[in-house]
């Protein structure tokens, strides 16, 4: 009887061990940890608004356009409204906005790239087609163009506009890992087995796709977190919602830079960048756990240096 | 050596499988496959020995219908493969004539444990248990391949096993599915030496015991000796010789068959530094008339240029594709 | 006997991991006569292939050779810097890879690569390049009309004599092979190996011959080393050791080749697998899965002990036990 080698105890699932894992090369990783500080404040200012920063953050109830002082931290805009509440509660949109359109736009990108990959052929050609058509579609005149029928539609044109100009990248990166593994042994055996194809693309293509999945999904939210702020910016979308980039609208239409309350237009600026600098930092993780090629050989080799071992 | 009379489980006849290559206009054709015919009995194991490009494999994606064939049938229990449509049907198929892949590290997926894997077989190919008839059975076909505790190795996942026990997991789900016949691709040759015999052993042993036939493929003629009943040897897509294995190894009738038998290394024969023949098989692109072996071939003659030689009977069931050493009529 | 070119005293590499370091090679050592054909034997992780990447200098992280000395021609190659390393290679030693299609340049013919290596290692005249590489080829018994070739273009069998015939260029006195006949089939494998024993005669190399197929090396080495986890399980002159061998798991390895010839026997292999190398058991490795297993192996790490003609590491040959 052949034993079985190892007596380790009951092994807990892959995704428990995926999440370990992660959790372990964040922590590992200088980048990782700094993109997932600023992540880590930014959900927590779009939680719990309120406790940070309580009151009507649309409240004109200051002095119009002060510098930072004890009662307003970051001052006030032209309106007299507080910059700091106007920032905190702004969050929330912004990351909602971010994490929606990655989300929509990762998913139509895994169903069309998936699809396009397993199935090959003629069904492959066509939506090849249709994602080369969509990545040449530029964002902006699009925009403009729905905006016009829309009247300044609001949160959802946007996210609507993100996904459909978003997706088509993510979907030839996509398609180009699923023609990779197409050929791996445990696909043929699941076909074998008498697998239907759509139970082999979910069940057995998807799961091993997580890390690229997850690297389309901030990959997709940096680009919506930027191309939301910049149509906010232009005033298309909602302008009287609280976002950091209708912030940069109203501040810009005041002249905020000029007229000595810069904190007005810079403080959302950089929210959005940090935000967009988060995820892109947390990307630097998740290229480790899928290539342990790129894991840091510095520690080791202090490590041995200090043992005498090294050369 | 079991050598039943019985009609053959499975038999091909004719059959054939080219492959277009070149561009999308190009003509050219590889001949993987041609003309072939063989029949597996039950209670059996007839070894493909062949080396790269001979069609070995090619024969097991044919029988496995992951290829359809150019020409040529593949008749299983008297009805033909190819007239199988339906999905049950098709599942019914794949549920008696199982393959196992060559690379224990490749045929697992890496996400999915051992327990899964026989799960869904299960409920493809035996339907009608309940879950827990289900895990009773993936615990007994996981016994019955030499793994144990079977309930441990459930729970486990491909990487924390060996490349020999990950092998016996494929034998465990074909037996699953209570197959009449394994299609076993190369199962021992990605494989260390010292674990090969163990799955050798394994094979015979369900074949005796639960009555399997198995098409056994490999390069190492030595190995089918050690497990097959009969051989067919290919060559660039023919069948040279094919017999009762003790037959073929003792009296090698084609040319190619005793070349292959003088370059097995044998630790226990002398030392014979023989004449090399330098050669590899042929790719065999529109290879036309005439023997395929004939530009290598010791015995050639000007009629193996011509006529491509049919397998001819020399004994009872021995049978060699040669002008000279099988000449048929 | 003639002289020594190679001596291996206690080497050991070891393998970084996220936890403990993985010791590939044990503290083993050997040495290697001029015009001596040194076979090593072992299956999947054993640490032959590591090894020879140490000897050849070739180890890249996380590999690292952590002590030992690997002396070549009277020098401790460990210790050279990497200039006075490639004023050694090719000239004195030269490396044969498992994979033509891994080491060649696809896009380059092969009069180009060995153009290459010659102009890398010092040779600048043309004349003299095209001289030898033609003479290499004729050594290999290639038509030199392939110089022209690119290595796509040529089957298996004759890249891996393309590299033979690179590895020949500034003729070597060591020429150290990692697999290479394993991607070929048998005929090929055969003809390969015949060649390489000619090769062998007439230029009067040394070669380090690194396989998992005993019964392959078994035919042409003078001497064999069979490893196991890292350490040198059984070595001595090659015919003794497959006529008598003396370590169980040589025994078991032997016993592992169903043979062709003479009645057919009922063979069992080894059970078991090989052990995790960041957790060795204790005292002898591979007493999980000897068939001669007795107390004492689980407290004491056997030496090399003289057993009949070779020395075997194993506790049966231990004399000085009662």
């Amino acid at each position: 009887m052949s034993a079985v080698t190892s007596d380790r105890p009951r092994r807990s699932p892959a995704g428990l061990r995926a999440l370990r894992s992660l959790g372990r090369a964040i922590l590992g990783n200088r980048k990782a940890m700094v993109g997932a500080i600023l992540l880590a404040i930014c959900v927590v200012m779009a939680a719990i608004p309120g406790l940070i920063a309580p009151g009507d953050p649309n409240a004109e109830v200051f002095m119009p356009g002060q510098g930072p002082s004890a009662q307003n931290w970051l001052g006030t805009t032209s309106y007299g409204q507080d910059i700091f509440a106007q920032f905190v509660w702004g969050a929330r949109q912004s990351l909602i906005i971010a994490v929606v359109a990655g989300l929509f736009s990762t998913l139509l990108s895994a169903l069309i790239g998936v699809t396009a990959g397993y199935l090959g052929g003629m069904a492959d050609g066509l939506l090849s087609m249709l994602t080369d058509v969509f990545l040449v579609i530029p964002a902006f005149p699009l925009v403009i163009v729905l905006a016009a029928y829309s009247k300044g539609g609001g949160n959802l044109m946007i996210i609507a506009v993100l996904v459909l100009t978003g997706w088509s990248y993510g979907a030839r990166q996509l398609r180009a890992q699923v023609l990779s593994l197409r050929h791996r042994e445990f696909l043929t055996a699941a076909k074998l087995r008498g697998e239907r194809n759509w139970r082999i693309i979910t069940h057995e293509i998807l799961p091993n796709m997580v890390s690229l999945l997850v690297a389309n999904f901030l990959g997709a939210s940096v680009y919506a977190i930027l191309t939301a702020a910049g149509l906010q910016f232009v005033g298309l979308g909602n302008v009287n919602t609280n976002s950091w980039g209708t912030m940069l609208y109203w501040a810009q239409n005041n002249e905020a830079l000029q007229s000595g309350i810069p904190l007005w237009a810079v403080v959302p600026g950089l929210g959005i960048a940090g935000l967009g600098g988060a995820f892109a930092l947390l990307n630097y993780a998740f290229d480790e756990i899928s290539n342990p090629v790129l894991k840091p050989v510095r520690r080791r080799k202090a490590r041995l240096t200090a043992q005498g071992k090294a050369p | 050596m079991s050598m039943t009379q019985d009609a053959p489980l499975l038999e091909t006849a004719g059959l054939t499988r080219h492959f277009r290559i070149g561009g999308l206009f190009s003509q050219r054709k590889l001949h993987a496959v041609d003309d072939l015919d063989l029949a597996i009995r039950p209670r059996e194991i007839l070894a493909v020995v062949g080396e790269s490009g001979s069609g070995k494999s090619t024969i097991a994606r044919l029988l496995a219908k992951v290829y359809e064939p150019t020409a040529g049938q593949i008749r299983f229990r008297g009805r033909p493969v190819s007239s199988i449509r339906a999905r049950r049907d098709l599942l019914a198929y794949r549920g008696a004539v199982p393959m196992v892949l060559q690379d224990p590290f490749a045929s697992l997926n890496p996400v999915h444990t051992i327990g899964y894997v026989l799960e869904r077989g299960l409920i493809l190919h035996q339907p009608g248990l309940t879950a827990a008839e289900r895990e009773a059975e993936a615990v007994r076909v996981l016994e019955a391949v030499g793994l144990s505790p079977a309930r441990q190795v459930l729970a486990k996942y491909p990487h924390e096993m060996s490349g020999g026990q990950r092998q016996r997991i494929g034998f465990a789900q074909a037996l699953s599915y209570k197959p009449s016949l394994v299609l076993a691709d190369e199962p021992v040759s990605m494989l260390d030496v010292s674990i090969r015999i163990g799955v050798l052993n394994l094979m015979a042993q369900l074949c005796a015991e639960e009555g399997i036939s198995f098409l056994y493929i490999t390069h190492d003629i030595a190995s089918a000796r050690y497990v097959a009943h009969r051989i067919l040897v290919m060559y660039a897509g023919r069948a040279v010789e094919t017999g009762p294995t003790e037959a073929v190894l003792r009296e090698p009738a084609h040319p190619y068959t005793r070349l292959l038998l003088s370059a097995v290394p044998d630790p226990r024969a002398p030392i014979t530094l023989s004449a090399a023949d330098t050669g590899e098989p042929p790719r065999v692109v529109d290879p036309g008339e005439g023997c395929r072996f004939r530009q290598r071939c010791p015995l050639a003659i000007a009629r193996c240029a011509e006529v491509t030689p049919p397998l001819a009977e020399l004994a009872a069931g021995h049978a060699a594709a040669c002008h000279v050493t099988a000449p048929a009529g | 006997m003639s002289e020594t070119i190679l001596e291996v005293s206690d080497l050991v590499v070891e393998y970084t991991t996220s936890t403990e370091p993985a010791r590939a090679v044990d503290h083993v050592s050997f040495s290697l006569a001029r015009g001596e054909f040194l076979g090593i034997v072992g299956e999947s992780g054993c640490g032959k292939s590591t090894m020879l990447f140490a000897i050849a200098q070739l180890l890249s992280p996380p590999a690292q050779l952590v002590s030992g000395s690997v002396i070549f021609k009277g020098r401790n190659m460990v210790e050279l810097s990497g200039s006075a390393l490639r004023a050694l290679r090719w000239r004195d030693y030269s490396v044969v890879m498992q994979s033509a299609m891994n080491a060649l340049n696809p896009v380059k013919t092969v009069a180009a690569q060995f153009e290459d290596a010659m102009r890398a290692h010092g040779q600048k005249d043309r004349a003299a390049i095209r001289a030898r590489s033609r003479e290499v080829m004729a050594l290999v018994s290639i038509d030199a009309v392939h110089l022209r070739s690119f290595p796509h273009q040529l089957s298996g069998g004759m890249r891996q004599r393309v590299m033979i015939a690179m590895a020949l260029l500034l003729s070597p006195d060591l020429i150290v092979m990692d697999e290479p006949t394993s991607a070929l089939d048998v005929v090929a494998q055969r003809s390969l190996m015949v060649q390489i024993k000619e090769l062998q005669r007439k230029l009067g190399f040394a070669i380090i011959f690194v396989t998992h197929d005993m019964s392959l090396v078994g035919h042409f080495s003078d001497r064999l080393a069979v490893m196991y986890a890292g350490k040198i399980v059984e070595m001595g002159p090659t015919r003794p050791l497959f006529a008598a061998p003396q370590h169980p798991y040589t025994r078991g390895l032997l016993d592992s080749f169903p043979s062709i010839h003479g009645p057919k026997v009922a063979l069992s292999g080894i059970p078991g697998a090989p052990p995790d190398l960041t957790a060795m058991p204790s005292g002898c490795r591979f007493r999980p899965r000897c068939s001669a297993v007795m107390p004492r192996c689980a407290e004491i790490e056997p030496d090399l002990y003289p057993s009949g003609e070779t020395r075997s590491r194993c506790l049966l040959f231990d004399r000085r036990a009662a």
